[in-house]
């Protein structure tokens, strides 16, 4: 079965790459999911956007992700991240706590840790 | 040299406690060069990546973005020049600014007015002891950056760069903001241990290089929102990143550059300590055999004087 190679590149440094069955995200123009053989496609990603990677014979991965593109190539596809954290190393209560702020910027990356987390749509 | 025996031993030991305080920074500088070296490493991948969608993005469409087309009769540049906020580090400033000097002094003849950007106490006391007029400056993050930091220089950057668009010489134009039509930075990149050297990259208008001959099929991108809304909103993370790696390959040369300064000075005081030494083990004898001959010299005197 046709595999999509993701690789999830933050700022700082390489998240993750490997291989993946079903890529599902949000763009500022709505939600995405993105299956092997995918149109190539270049787009911003929403400020509390959260990507969930899908892998076969493996759980799902969430990743929390502030300021992302998404880029979709023959080749696979790419997220370029400013930041971004994995469903394990969130902390739910600063999450909470950030989600809640007046700030809209940090008020965002709260949302989407905690929909990393599953606790939000 | 006549130097006393007391005057001798009070150099040796001001030589050692600099050849300590040198030492250390030598053994700090080394363990800093690795935790750079990988932030540079870590940090590639990113830039990579977005200066491949950004070119994806310029053969889309939006090639007449003003990042990408230089500006007819251009005014005002503006450089961005990074040194570190210590010293003791070797040529590592001097040959930055001279570099910056040098830029400006290119730029003054092309009849553009060059407009400053700094960064680190050092370039920050260079240009304001020569009376230059500094834009903005930033100090204190030279020898850690981070991508905020980054951030923060190119947000003021950027926004000079876009509002530079509509200025006609020194006529501010329609938003009132005299900006800047072209940005320079002048930063150290870090090719090796023991090479670093001292760049001047121009990073707005982008370079774009467009590859002549057909490489097969272009991939037709589909874009979301539309290409130029994509672009636009790419280009300051684009500059920020530009001048990230810029702020981290100088924070590698800074530690590299002062390691190099710091184990020369070492060196050095190994060497004068040496020498001191001996001066003063020579001037020891010298009194020794002096006070044994005044001895030696008052007891034959007594000798002759009893015979």
């Amino acid at each position: 079965m046709a595999e999509l190679d993701v690789t999830i590149v933050a700022v700082e440094r390489k998240i993750w790459s490997g291989k993946a069955t079903f890529l599902f995200t949000r763009t500022t123009s709505g939600e995405i999911g993105i299956l092997p053989r995918h149109i190539p496609v270049v787009a911003q990603l929403v400020d509390d956007a959260m990507v969930r990677v899908e892998r076969e014979g493996e759980d799902d991965l969430r990743i929390a992700v502030d300021g992302g593109y998404l880029s979709v190539t023959e080749g696979g596809v790419t997220i370029l991240a400013e930041s971004a954290e994995f469903e394990s190393e969130i902390d739910a209560d600063a999450a909470q706590a950030d989600a809640a702020s007046d700030d809209p910027r940090t008020s965002a990356r709260g949302r989407a840790r905690l929909r990393a987390l599953g606790q939000l749509d | 040299m006549a130097a006393t025996l007391r005057e001798l031993r009070g150099r040796i030991r001001s030589a050692e406690s600099i050849k300590k305080i040198t030492k250390a920074q030598e053994l700090i500088a080394t363990s800093r060069i690795a935790k750079a070296q990988a932030r540079v490493h870590s940090a590639r991948p990113y830039s990579n990546e977005i200066t491949n969608m950004l070119s994806d993005l310029a053969s889309g469409s939006a090639l007449d973005h003003p990042v990408l087309v230089p500006r007819e009769n251009p005014k005002r540049a503006g450089v961005l020049v990074v040194t570190s906020d210590r010293g003791l580090c070797g040529g590592y400033n001097a040959n930055v600014l001279r570099l910056a000097e040098e830029l400006i002094a290119m730029l003054r003849l092309e009849g553009k007015t060059p407009v400053l950007y700094v960064i680190g106490r050092k370039a920050l006391t260079y240009f304001k002891f020569r009376n230059w007029a500094i834009t903005n400056s930033w100090v204190g993050i030279s020898e850690r950056p981070t991508y905020e930091h980054a951030k923060e220089v190119a947000d003021s950057l950027v926004a000079a760069f876009l509002s530079g668009a509509d200025d006609d010489g020194d006529d501010p134009g329609e938003d009132g903001i005299l900006g800047v039509d072209e940005l320079h930075i002048v930063y150290t990149e870090f090719r090796s241990m023991l090479s670093q050297t001292s760049e001047a990259r121009r990073i707005a208008p982008i370079e774009v290089q467009y590859s002549e001959e057909e490489s097969g099929p272009q991939t037709l991108f589909s874009f979301e929102p539309d290409a130029d809304a994509l672009f636009e909103s790419l280009v300051p993370r684009y500059v920020a990143t530009r001048i990230f790696s810029a702020l981290l390959e100088s924070a590698a040369s800074e530690s590299a550059s002062r390691r190099r300064a710091m184990k020369a000075a070492t060196d050095n005081a190994d060497d004068l300590i040496k020498e001191l030494t001996l001066m003063s083990n020579r001037e020891r004898q010298a009194q020794i055999t002096q006070e044994i001959s005044e001895i030696v010299g008052g007891a034959n005197a007594l000798a002759d004087a009893v015979k």
